[in-house]
């Protein structure tokens, strides 16, 4: 698709500057509606925790509520940012920054359809690990530049907290790519073709669940927020950020939810295929669905589950959540590690083939 | 045993996680009870104490005889009562504030009343955004009875068999 744009351009731009025109495209068409979705899904969160609490949500900007993103961002935009006096104003201004490109970066190996993907790249999974692994300097520096007890003591769980989840994630990773056999993501949805039943889903049901807890934690989410946790620490690592770089932070946390449910769609729940290959009447019927629609139908569902989570329960304590992360997560997926083992030297299911 | 294999199922289950969400889940369906103010209004009791107000007779006398029970009951000490003799011999009160901002709306000046002068309404939306309004003059609450004095005279009614 950006290859015929590109040799569009070229027929009448220089060479190299048909490239950066193609790159600079290609980054706004993904970052652009991600940006969005972002601006809507705080929305969705407020209306949906909203609805479970027997209340209605925003419901004054526009019809419903819809037009609430906006009014909340030209807000953010107008507040005055504050630098508390003894901050480090560089690393103060740095960290909202380092904070949303990660969460920004990773989209570029995320495949939307067949082929619908910025950068085929060969160790995709590789790359989303390594980037969404720098989101946690985003929160140190944050903390550190704050130069202000609360601010440090958020910065210091949430390093704790990513690093020891960061595990987790990487192992239920790792029995996907058993299977898959490739670390191309284009390539780990193909591998699930053939119905709801050829999904990673079923062997990896365990791994699924510890996938989602640990992008949760990642994503500094209830039940996992101990890094904000406003009854004890008032906001956290954020807690002395104003105006439109405490909006940034709020993007980037927002951004990797996203990205944590794609990468759940894409790993476990066949990306961009239809759950109903393969079944006679079924296919035919929903044969419509653009393969994008079925991706975006598995994304919102999963983080309806995320608000869903917010809604439901309470805070860890800081030393539950050590002990999930490693004396229950971490065992479970190295276990399933070697179930996954034997299951591919016996070519167990339809999965192994 | 059994109990170790029920607990463990429990655990690794996640049973008591998805009870939990069946709950919200349930909640997220149900009639939502916000009340979307401006527009909706919760029903107010006849014996709402609200915006105060002065009563007239209906030959258009005004009631209040400045007895002064009512600044005296006042907690708050929010009343302050002159009195003087008018023309026609009676006692009638020069002076009758009430200052919006040290009232509590206990309600007692109108239980203390003998002639169901001073009353408490079902008025509640008013606001002060400066110092000065807020002292309710004499001639403010009897503009303010006469103008409410249809609703005042109703509520008092639904009430009378209770007094």
């Amino acid at each position: 698709m950006f290859e015929t744009l590109q040799a569009f351009l070229s027929t009448f731009l220089f060479e190299w500057l048909a490239i950066l025109m193609t790159l600079v495209i290609q980054a706004v068409a993904v970052v652009l509606p991600i940006m969005l979705v972002v601006a809507w899904l705080t929305y969705a969160e407020r209306k949906v925790i909203g609805y479970m609490q027997a209340r209605m949500g925003p419901n004054r900007v526009g019809y419903f509520g819809l037009m609430q993103p906006i009014a909340d961002a030209i807000k953010l935009m107008n507040k005055e940012i504050i630098f508390p006096d003894q901050a480090n104003k560089f690393l103060f201004i740095i960290a909202p920054v380092l904070a949303i490109a990660p969460a920004v970066a990773a989209w570029a190996v995320i495949p939307f359809a067949d082929g619908m993907v910025v950068t085929d790249l060969n160790a995709g999974v590789l790359y989303i690990l390594a980037v969404s692994s720098i989101l946690v300097y985003g929160v140190i520096i944050a903390g550190w530049a704050s130069n202000s007890k609360y601010a440090f003591l958020g910065a210091m769980r949430g390093a704790a907290q990513k690093i020891s989840y960061e595990i987790a994630m990487g192992f239920a990773l790792v029995t996907v790519l058993m299977i898959a056999g490739s670390m191309n993501l284009t390539e780990i949805v193909k591998g699930q073709q053939g119905g709801i039943f050829n999904w990673y889903l079923l062997p990896l049901l365990p791994m699924f669940f510890v996938y989602f807890i640990s992008g949760l934690a990642e994503t500094n989410r209830t039940p996992f927020d101990v890094v904000e946790g406003e009854a004890e620490i008032v906001a956290g690592f954020h807690v002395d950020y104003s105006g439109m770089t405490f909006g940034i932070f709020m993007l980037a946390e927002y951004a990797m939810m996203i990205l944590i449910s794609f990468m759940t769609s894409i790993m476990f729940l066949g990306g961009w295929l239809s759950p109903f290959e393969g079944i006679p009447y079924l296919e035919a019927a929903f044969a419509w669905v653009p393969q994008l629609g079925w991706l975006a139908f598995k994304v919102s569902f999963l983080l309806f589950v995320f608000i869903w989570l917010r809604a439901t329960f309470p805070r860890y304590r800081y030393d539950q959540l050590m002990r999930l992360g490693w004396k229950v997560l971490i065992p479970v997926t190295i276990l399933w590690v070697f179930v996954v083992g034997v299951m591919k030297y016996f070519d167990f299911g339809p999965w192994f083939n | 045993m059994v109990r170790f294999l029920k607990h463990q199922i429990k655990t690794w289950g996640l049973l008591d996680l998805f009870r939990g969400m069946r709950v919200t889940g349930k909640y997220f369906f149900k009639r939502k009870i916000t009340v979307r103010y401006p527009e909706e209004k919760t029903p107010i009791s006849p014996r709402f104490r609200g915006h105060h107000a002065l009563r007239r007779y209906e030959n258009g006398e005004e009631r209040c005889i400045a007895c002064k029970l009512c600044e005296a009951v006042c907690p708050a000490n929010a009343i302050t009562i002159e009195s003087e003799e008018r023309e026609d011999g009676s006692r009638r009160t020069t002076q009758y504030d009430i200052d919006m901002f040290k009232c509590i709306y206990c309600g007692f000046c109108e239980e203390a009343c003998p002639v169901d002068a001073v009353v408490e309404t079902r008025v509640l939306e008013y606001a002060y955004l400066e110092r000065g309004p807020h002292i309710m003059t004499k001639d403010k609450l009897l503009e303010f009875g006469d103008k409410h004095e249809a609703q005042i005279a109703a509520d008092r009614a639904v009430d009378a068999k209770y007094r």
